[in-house]
């Protein structure tokens, strides 16, 4: 135990030394985490329009004035002809294009039938998919302004009312949901890395072999090893949350005591990952490239930006050897649904087994000897 | 030249001599194109959902089978009352509740009216929306379905068309991201570790003494980086083309032409963070967390900058990234050519140039 100590004791000695690291370790990640939280939406709030109306009627006035008058559309003015209003959607200068057909109005009156076209630009489908949602909703509502007054009209119709509730996030406020995510994987970062390049380190600038000749024990030296850093991570993640709270009011509708239990376990996996790693590479530009790989396949599969029920069967089965996924869950679990011990229990129980095979095997394949 | 030809070809020979860096360096592009370019989709599969029927009638028996033959969702659980759907959604398997109320059937024949709720689960906010939408969408055709044959008075038809990619593909939008992404990350921290490397194990002493002009050192430790990185970027083009069928409506050679500038910039940023950092580590932590998710979330990789408040976006107009973003996406996906690109070509040039007076300046050429 008195050997973990100084070991420990050594650790934090060098980490504190290296002035430029604190505020790379301690600032950057709730720095990043505030400034990334405003960016992170796929609320449309700023749909750029262009118009080809070839009626030039008051139908077709209309029903751009409904457009320009919702607060998510941007009217970026008239173009003459659809070739033009092309351009412009090539120069990122429209993201939609309404075209109103001649005789829109006419047809509209005289036979009760109209029609119109709206050209997206898809290449962000996510995008695209919720601009071709507001705008339906739109031309829906105008469409039943144009209904006769009274339910006469629509009597035989048999309607069907979808009423759609989002719970534990009532107002979809992106906020609440991207916070925890982008917190995670700043800490994950942090920790992973400090922890690989660590020992790398050693074995770089030939320290190592000092450690090797004392009767250090192996497991006393990966314990040494470890606790340091995922001290600091844990610390990183108390530390983004408060600000997390008071600057976004993120929601803490669970346990903190059961958030930070399921956190250091997990972190004991991502830890002992980033030691298992090292043991694979000989120079820090190695480790890190490891890293990057696994760490950038983590986040992507995770479910932070994309949605894992997008996701193909056997992507999700490659899931269950990502901690990230593991962790995204409890956090958004605890945080907005409340939930407790015996809800994230299957992914504790999984996160807890998956720390156990990681660090025996960090301390199988350190060797004492090189 | 002869000399420097000389330190070139030992560069040369420290990078390829570590095969592991080799191996992870070019298997990393093309495993991780080919793993999103499968994985990243905007369609759902199999999502567990449960229904709640205080009916049970035919109409909701049939609606429920369109939704769940229609291969989005699976049923995984039936439930019997309200206190069921907090329970199920806090175990977090199911992310969607369909709730029909009682007589449903009735009401609709009698009044023709009848409501459907739709409870999702928004702690997985993206999930949530996408599972809505899809149900939301089937109910309309199962409505469509009872009222074929009668019309509204007065309809309007909207006809959507997605320009530029017709399906909606993931890959669309996530080539050029990752692309942009993997260039900058991998050019920036190899070029800044290199040089720090030099730094701390002492030998960039031994290279200052040298008969070498410091520019002539930092352009022969940058050269094998930018062939490398633009192996690196043909593999994705060529994957994302063979593979995922992205086109390239414009011009190769201009595609390849922004990329090596891109490659140039990175590697170029990559110089000047080493003039900053005095250890390997402090290197790595700048181009890597520094950059990772700001590279992700502000280029407009996978959120629109529209967007974002005008803060960040101004903040997005300076990264890099983000303009080799469009670049890409205008090469492969609209055809456009230099003529409508030029502006985002000559702020990567500018920028490029930038970074390099700026590191040129910086490095000392005497120890401390």
């Amino acid at each position: 135990m008195r050997t973990i100590r100084f070991i420990i004791q050594k650790e934090f000695v060098q980490i504190f030394r290296n002035r430029t690291m604190i505020p790379i370790i301690f600032l950057m990640p709730v720095f990043q985490m505030v400034l990334l939280a405003y960016a992170a939406t796929l609320e449309m709030k700023n749909i750029d329009f262009v118009v080809v109306d070839h009626d030039l009627s008051s139908s077709s006035r209309a029903l751009t004035a409904r457009f320009q008058g919702s607060p998510f559309y941007t009217f970026q003015g008239y173009t003459p002809s659809l070739p033009q209003a092309l351009e412009a959607v090539e120069a990122d200068k429209a993201d939609l294009v309404l075209v109103i057909p001649p005789d829109f109005d006419h047809d509209l009156y005289k036979e009760g039938r109209g029609s119109l076209q709206l050209l997206i630009s898809a290449i962000n489908g996510v995008a695209a998919g919720m601009t071709e949602g507001y705008s339906r909703s739109i031309v829906l509502d105008y469409n039943r302004s144009l209904l006769p007054a009274g339910a006469s009209a629509e009597v035989e119709m048999q309607r069907i009312s979808v009423l759609t509730r989002y719970w534990y996030n009532p107002a979809l406020n992106y906020k609440t949901y991207m916070v925890p995510g982008i917190l995670v994987v700043l800490v994950t970062v942090i920790g992973m890395f400090l922890t690989s390049l660590n020992l790398v380190r050693e074995k770089e600038m030939g320290t190592i072999e000092q450690i090797n000749v004392t009767p250090v024990k192996k497991y006393h030296f990966i314990a040494g090893k470890l606790i340091p850093f995922w001290l600091i991570a844990l610390f990183d993640l108390a530390f983004g949350l408060t600000i997390g709270k008071l600057l976004f009011d993120i929601p803490i509708e669970g346990s903190l005591l059961l958030l930070f239990g399921a956190a250091s376990v997990y972190l004991l996996v991502v830890l002992g990952l980033g030691l298992l790693f090292s043991t694979f590479a000989e120079t820090q530009q190695q480790v890190m490239f490891i890293n990057f790989f696994f760490m950038l396949v983590f986040i992507m599969m995770s479910g932070i930006f994309t949605s894992v029920e997008s996701m193909p069967g056997w992507a999700r089965e490659l899931n269950r050897i990502n901690p990230f996924f593991y962790f995204m869950r409890i956090i958004r679990m605890i945080l907005l649904k409340g939930s407790t011990l015996s809800d994230i229990w299957p992914e504790v129980r999984s996160l807890a087994i998956y720390a156990l095979f990681v660090l025996t095997m960090a301390v199988l394949r350190y060797r004492k000897t090189t | 030249m002869k000399r420097f030809i000389g330190f070139l070809i030992k560069e040369f020979y420290h990078i390829f001599r570590d095969r592991r860096t080799m191996l992870i360096l070019f298997g990393m592009p093309a495993v991780q194109v080919l793993l999103f370019g499968f994985v990243i989709t905007n369609e759902i599969h199999d999502a567990k959902i449960a229904v709640l029927d205080q009916s049970n009638d035919p109409a909701t028996q049939r609606i429920t089978r369109m939704i769940t033959a229609s291969g989005f969702f699976n049923l995984s659980e039936l439930l019997h009352s309200d206190n069921e759907i907090e329970a199920v959604f806090r175990k977090g398997q199911v992310k969607e509740v369909i709730v029909f109320g009682p007589d449903f059937e009735k009401r609709l024949m009698k009044t023709g009216h009848a409501d459907i709720q739709i409870i999702a689960d928004a702690s997985d906010m993206n999930t949530a929306m996408l599972l809505s939408s899809y149900t939301t969408g089937i109910i309309a055709n199962y409505q469509k379905e009872l009222n074929a044959g009668k019309a509204p008075p007065v309809e309007i038809h909207t006809g959507v068309r997605m320009l530029y990619n017709e399906e909606l593909r993931g890959v669309y939008m996530f080539v050029p991201g990752i692309m942009a992404l993997i260039l900058m990350l991998v050019s920036a921290m190899m070029t800044s570790i290199s040089i720090t490397r030099e730094k701390e194990s002492g030998t960039m002493e031994v290279l200052l003494v040298s008969p070498l002009r410091p520019t002539q050192i930092i352009f022969g430790k940058v050269t094998p980086y930018l062939l490398l990185s633009f192996v690196n970027a043909c593999t994705i083009i060529l994957l994302g083309t063979t593979v995922f069928g992205m086109p390239i409506q414009g011009s190769l050679t201009f595609l390849l032409f922004e990329s090596l500038l891109f490659i140039f910039l990175s590697l170029a940023l990559g110089i000047f963070i080493s003039t900053v950092a005095k250890t390997q580590q402090v290197a790595m932590f700048i181009s890597m967390i520094g950059l990772m998710l700001p590279t992700i979330i502000l280029s407009g990789f996978i959120f629109p900058i529209e967007n974002m408040p005008a803060v960040l976006r101004y903040l997005s107009a300076v990264m890099p990234a983000r303009w080799y973003i469009v670049i890409v996406k205008g090469i492969m996906l609209k055809g456009s050519g230099i003529e409508a690109l030029w502006k985002e070509t000559l702020y990567l040039v500018s920028l490029t140039l930038f970074f390099m007076v700026a590191s040129i300046r910086k490095l000392k050429i005497r120890l401390e």
